[in-house]
């Protein structure tokens, strides 16, 4: 029974063992974060100074959209789905997926969406210059020849997404170790459970938004074309309908994995467990009827923007049990502070404040001011870097002891954590002032007077993308020279079954069902 | 024989996601432009006014304590060559009254070409109360090289139009359908 992993390249190209194919998700998604990284530096060193200095406009243009596909399809969520498929069978004493052949394919398809996506560059007209966003008629009438490849590429993510997601369901639902309740569940796999359904949720209506693209362009209908009778607008809303549980998707897990990394360092249990699992169900169903608080600026009636605008600010409620429910876990904990609960709880503050600003937008009149600037800009990303990748990075090093059964490097972690915090504060915080002020986002030049702020922003930038580059060697580093992690507990206040087994985890775990109390 | 039941218990859990899918990938291309239009008419606010024609009526009041002030616009849609212009730039009506105007369009290449019209109008409140009894924006208008036409509009100002509003804005935007039209007519045969 028994038998360790294939030998050379076959063991990757047709594995169906949960941790091979999380490694890979989680390789694959780190290269896609130094290239989505790498556009940002370029947007980031264009915008060093005004005026044009190194870039095209069009070629800006061509940044800022691959930066946004990149980082969200290529570099969060498979980022997640890698950890999902790792943790999900080990924290549920399950000896792997459910659908272990399918989840070879969900991977392995990705690579080839992204090099189709990648390929563009070098196509005539370029790649897509759009906005991440793809709107009508930019994406359609305006678009360079190459948006269909990037229709392709979506709809292959889109399809790896749903196999990923339906896995985990499948998995989750059937394959609890006997005694794991639902309500016994690790935050984590609650959360992505949650996120699971949204995704085979929206990734589908994902896929019918730039089907209509296609048909659009090629085939003569007119969804999004007023010529024809249709309406661009049409547009906006079937990809926000899309997009407003797409950002949740990116945040949920990273609220599963700060979940699990906060009690850990503060040695007391969850505060308010039961209460966790239903803001994260109320956040995931109220992210099905916000999505026009995106474009409040196109025309609504007044009807709609009351709506769109009470509805939002619903959201505040349970994210604010979350929050402090966070807090008050580490209310009289005795408290750590190692590499992971320091990215924890700066992910508490700054997504906090992310959530704050959000509130701001969600004022329908005073979006109004707010729209398409670098306010936005900073929003977003304070939920989408401090959300997603900080808490990605606090789980890559809360789980690197299991995973490899080697200790990283605490003092590398601790300066990486340092300077991607401060990296990323003077990244993004001077945003919200020129953003306020009036600056737009997606424009390779800005008026003089938002130059200081600027330069700050840039050097953040450079600041934060060489914090990864020292996660990238701090990984490496554990796995070729780290020391040995002692304990099959690598934490001495962590809770769960994957704390169970050997480090590093062993290739089959739980081949024997653990029995839950 | 656990190993059995929980395979078909997955396989269950996968059939019905996978029905979820595609009723929600139908959904996006089948239901949600459907709907869309739906509020939009419920709301009150397709911004190009209904494209049906109203009957006139007759019975209407006209309401001469109040005039409207109506301005007309033309716009070519980026890469349509035509001549497009209102031949009256404003008309004041009464609320009820029944009014006459002509848009003016010129075909300058020298290619056999189908244009397009869509109304848009400004506030969107009163795109509901702009009836049209007869309009160009109904019917696409082929014109030969050179060719030019004046392009009839018969419409009247609901007397329901809301007090606030004493000027609309009607922006006519033209398009070249010629590929789109040439297409239909080769699957017509």
């Amino acid at each position: 029974m028994a038998h360790g992993p294939a030998k050379g390249i076959s063991r990757w190209l047709f594995t169906t063992n949960h941790k091979d194919i999380g490694t890979m998700y989680m390789w694959f998604s780190f290269a896609m974060f130094l290239l989505g990284g790498a556009f940002a530096m370029v947007i980031r060193a264009e915008l060093f100074q005004p005026g044009m200095q190194l870039v095209e406009p069009e070629f800006f243009n061509q940044m800022t959209t691959m930066h946004g596909l990149v980082m969200v399809f290529g570099a969060i969520m498979p980022a997640f789905v890698g950890l999902a498929n790792w943790m999900i069978p080990l924290m549920i004493g399950a000896p792997d997926m459910a659908l272990p052949r399918m989840n070879n394919w969900s991977f392995w398809i990705l690579p080839f969406a992204f090099l189709m996506l990648a390929s563009t560059f070098f196509m005539e007209g370029g790649a897509p210059n759009f906005g991440w966003t793809f709107y009508a008629p930019l994406s359609t009438t305006y678009a360079p020849p190459s948006v269909t490849f990037f229709i392709f590429a979506v709809h292959i993510m889109g399809a790896s997404s749903i196999m990923g997601s339906i896995n985990i369901i499948a998995t989750v639902l059937n394959m609890r170790a006997p005694g794991m309740t639902l309500m016994k569940m690790p935050l984590f796999v609650w959360t992505w459970l949650i996120t699971a359904f949204l995704l085979v949720a929206v990734m589908p209506v994902l896929a019918g938004a730039v089907t209509m693209m296609l048909m659009d362009i090629h085939f003569g209908t007119s969804f999004f074309d007023a010529a024809g009778g249709g309406d661009p607008v049409l547009f906006q809303h079937v990809f926000w309908f899309f997009g407003h549980p797409e950002v949740y998707i990116i945040i949920l897990p990273g609220f599963g994995v700060v979940s699990q990394v906060i009690p850990a360092f503060s040695r007391k249990p969850l505060f308010g467990y039961s209460s966790m699992v239903y803001a994260t169900a109320s956040i995931a169903f109220l992210s099905f009827i916000v999505w026009a608080h995106h474009m409040f600026t196109v025309g609504m009636p007044l009807a709609g923007e009351l709506y769109f605008m009470y509805a939002t600010m619903l959201i505040a409620v349970p994210t604010g049990v979350k929050v402090f429910n966070w807090i008050t876990t580490m209310w009289r904990g005795s408290m750590t502070f190692e590499t992971p609960m320091l990215f924890a709880i700066a992910f508490v503050i700054l997504f906090t404040m992310g959530g704050f600003t959000g509130l701001m937008l969600g004022i329908a009149p005073s979006d109004i001011q707010y729209h398409d600037s670098y306010f936005v800009v900073a929003h977003f990303h304070y939920t989408m870097v401090a959300g997603a990748i900080f808490s990605l990075t606090a789980g890559i090093y809360y789980w690197l002891p299991k995973w490899t059964g080697k200790m990283y490097n605490e003092t590398l972690g601790k300066t990486q954590f340092w300077i991607a915090f401060i990296g990323f504060n003077l990244t993004f915080f001077p945003q919200h002032f020129v953003g306020l002020a009036g600056m737009q986002r997606r424009v390779p030049d800005y008026a003089l007077q938002f130059a200081d702020f600027n330069m700050l922003s840039s050097i953040g930038a450079f600041m934060f993308g060489m914090s990864q580059l020292m996660l990238l060697f701090n990984v490496i580093n554990t796995i070729l020279a780290g020391k040995r992690a002692e304990k099959d507990k690598v934490w001495d206040g962590a809770e769960g079954l994957e704390w169970t087994v050997p480090s590093p985890a062993p290739y089959h775990t739980f081949s024997t069902p653990p029995q839950v109390k | 024989m656990a190993e059995t039941e929980s395979n078909s218990s997955v396989a269950k859990t996968a059939a019905k996601l996978v029905v979820l899918a595609v009723a929600m990938f139908a959904f996006a291309v089948y239901v949600m432009p459907p709907l869309y239009y739906v509020f939009c008419d419920i709301l009150g606010i397709d911004p190009r006014g209904s494209l049906v024609a109203v009957d006139e009526n007759s019975e209407m009041e006209v309401d001469t304590s109040r005039t409207i002030r109506i301005t007309f616009m033309a716009t070519n849609n980026e890469r349509m060559p035509w001549e497009f212009r209102p031949n009256d730039a404003v008309i004041e009506v009464h609320p009820g009254e029944v009014a006459y105007t002509s848009y003016f369009a010129k075909n300058t290449t020298d290619k056999h070409m189908v244009s397009r019209t869509v109304p848009s109008f400004v506030p969107s409140s009163s795109a509901e109360h702009f009836k049209k009894v007869q309009c160009f924006c109904f019917e696409s208008q082929p014109l030969a090289p050179g060719e030019s036409a004046d392009m009839g509009l018969q419409f009247y100002v609901d007397p329901n139009l809301p007090k606030s509003i004493t000027n609309i804005t009607a922006s006519y935007t033209i398009f070249d359908i010629t590929e789109v039209a040439n297409e239909q007519k080769m699957t017509q045969r």
